[in-house]
């Protein structure tokens, strides 16, 4: 049975912006479905999101909803929380937003354990504002101000939250759609920072600059990189040469900031 | 069964006719076509990699 993605979306907002073959459209059905299978609703969910190709999702999106200013998702998303901790705090970011101009908020919520789920998509660049390359643009590829080849070394966006203290961290790419549901759904449940970092392709941008024939030839890259987490312990370190790991990469249970922080007020009000 | 494409939605990126595993779907200039509706095996590939919710597979 076809399923109905169209009751979770505002009226009249299709066809989306995004460009023929992106893969944020797969993400967003990913997170729908994945918002479904945890039974959130429309008056305890919050999509937060900064600026940016992949922060234009909560927009279509039938959920209260924020889009506030470029990388600061992760802030105004702590602000949502613990005003109303009761809520479900999701965030939706790429990776410009998320790891470059909002780093800094980003690596801070995940130290503090705040219990909200944040999907970063990355797709290597920054997409909207121009093609210009993003701290996730790999070593040597052209983008709008890189046009022969970027020189920085990338960030890896799930050890960077992994290292900054986030307590569940979790990989795929848009090539493994059943993957990004179960994945988010995952995320959702756990009582922590959870971080899925879904890569993502930008055919527009990324791609047409640096070889990729279509959209397919895209897609079959996000598929060849892909190596099962549980796979990878079989694997010689030559065999992994080139490739990311995917499924729940790091997993724990810390008290939440939340919870710690209703304590320090109920220290301060003197109650026992 | 049928195959339900919405084209106003689709934006002819192709990725449901590549990954089809039946071979279903054709491109007709920018929109995707339901060329051979009696192979589909209703695996729902391609609604499900759709970026554009363009596809829907009805399976009763």
């Amino acid at each position: 049975m076809a399923y109905d993605y169209e009751k979770s979306l505002r009226p009249g907002k299709l066809p989306h912006i995004w460009c023929p073959g992106c893969g944020h459209g797969i993400v967003m059905k990913g997170l729908l479905r994945a918002m479904d299978t945890c039974g959130l609703e429309k008056n305890n969910t919050a999509l937060v999101s900064g600026i940016g190709c992949a922060s234009r999702l909560p927009g279509y999106v039938d959920m209260c909803t924020l889009h506030t200013a470029h990388g600061r998702a992760a802030a105004f998303a702590t602000g949502v929380k613990m005003a109303r901790p009761e809520m479900n705090v999701i965030v939706m970011g790429g990776d410009g937003d998320g790891t470059a101009i909002g780093g800094n908020h980003f690596i801070h919520a995940c130290r503090r354990n705040i219990d909200m789920t944040y999907v970063i998509m990355n797709n290597f660049i920054y997409g909207m504002t121009g093609g210009q390359f993003s701290p996730c643009t790999p070593t040597g590829d052209k983008a709008s101000t890189t046009p022969y080849g970027n020189p920085d070394p990338t960030f890896d966006i799930s050890k960077l939250a992994i290292g900054a203290g986030a307590t569940f961290v979790a990989r795929t790419t848009a090539f493994h759609a059943t993957q990004i549901d179960k994945l988010i759904a995952e995320g959702i449940k756990h009582k922590g920072m959870a971080i899925i970092e879904v890569l993502d392709d930008c055919p527009t941008t990324y791609g047409r600059r640096n070889k990729f024939r279509s959209v397919v030839d895209m897609m079959k890259r996000l598929k060849d990189m892909a190596v099962p987490v549980t796979a990878a312990g079989k694997m010689t370190a030559e065999q992994l040469e080139g490739k990311i790991l995917t499924g729940v990469l790091y997993k724990e249970d810390k008290p939440e900031y939340c919870e710690q922080y209703a304590k320090v007020i109920a220290r301060a009000q003197g109650v026992k | 069964m049928s195959i339900e494409v919405i084209e106003r939605y689709c934006k002819g990126c192709s990725i449901c006719v590549e990954f089809c595993p039946k071979n279903v779907l054709e491109m007709d200039g920018f929109i995707v076509k339901v060329a051979r509706p009696d192979d589909c095996i209703k695996c729902m590939q391609c609604e499900l990699r759709c970026p554009d919710f363009a596809i829907k597979v009805h399976t009763d």
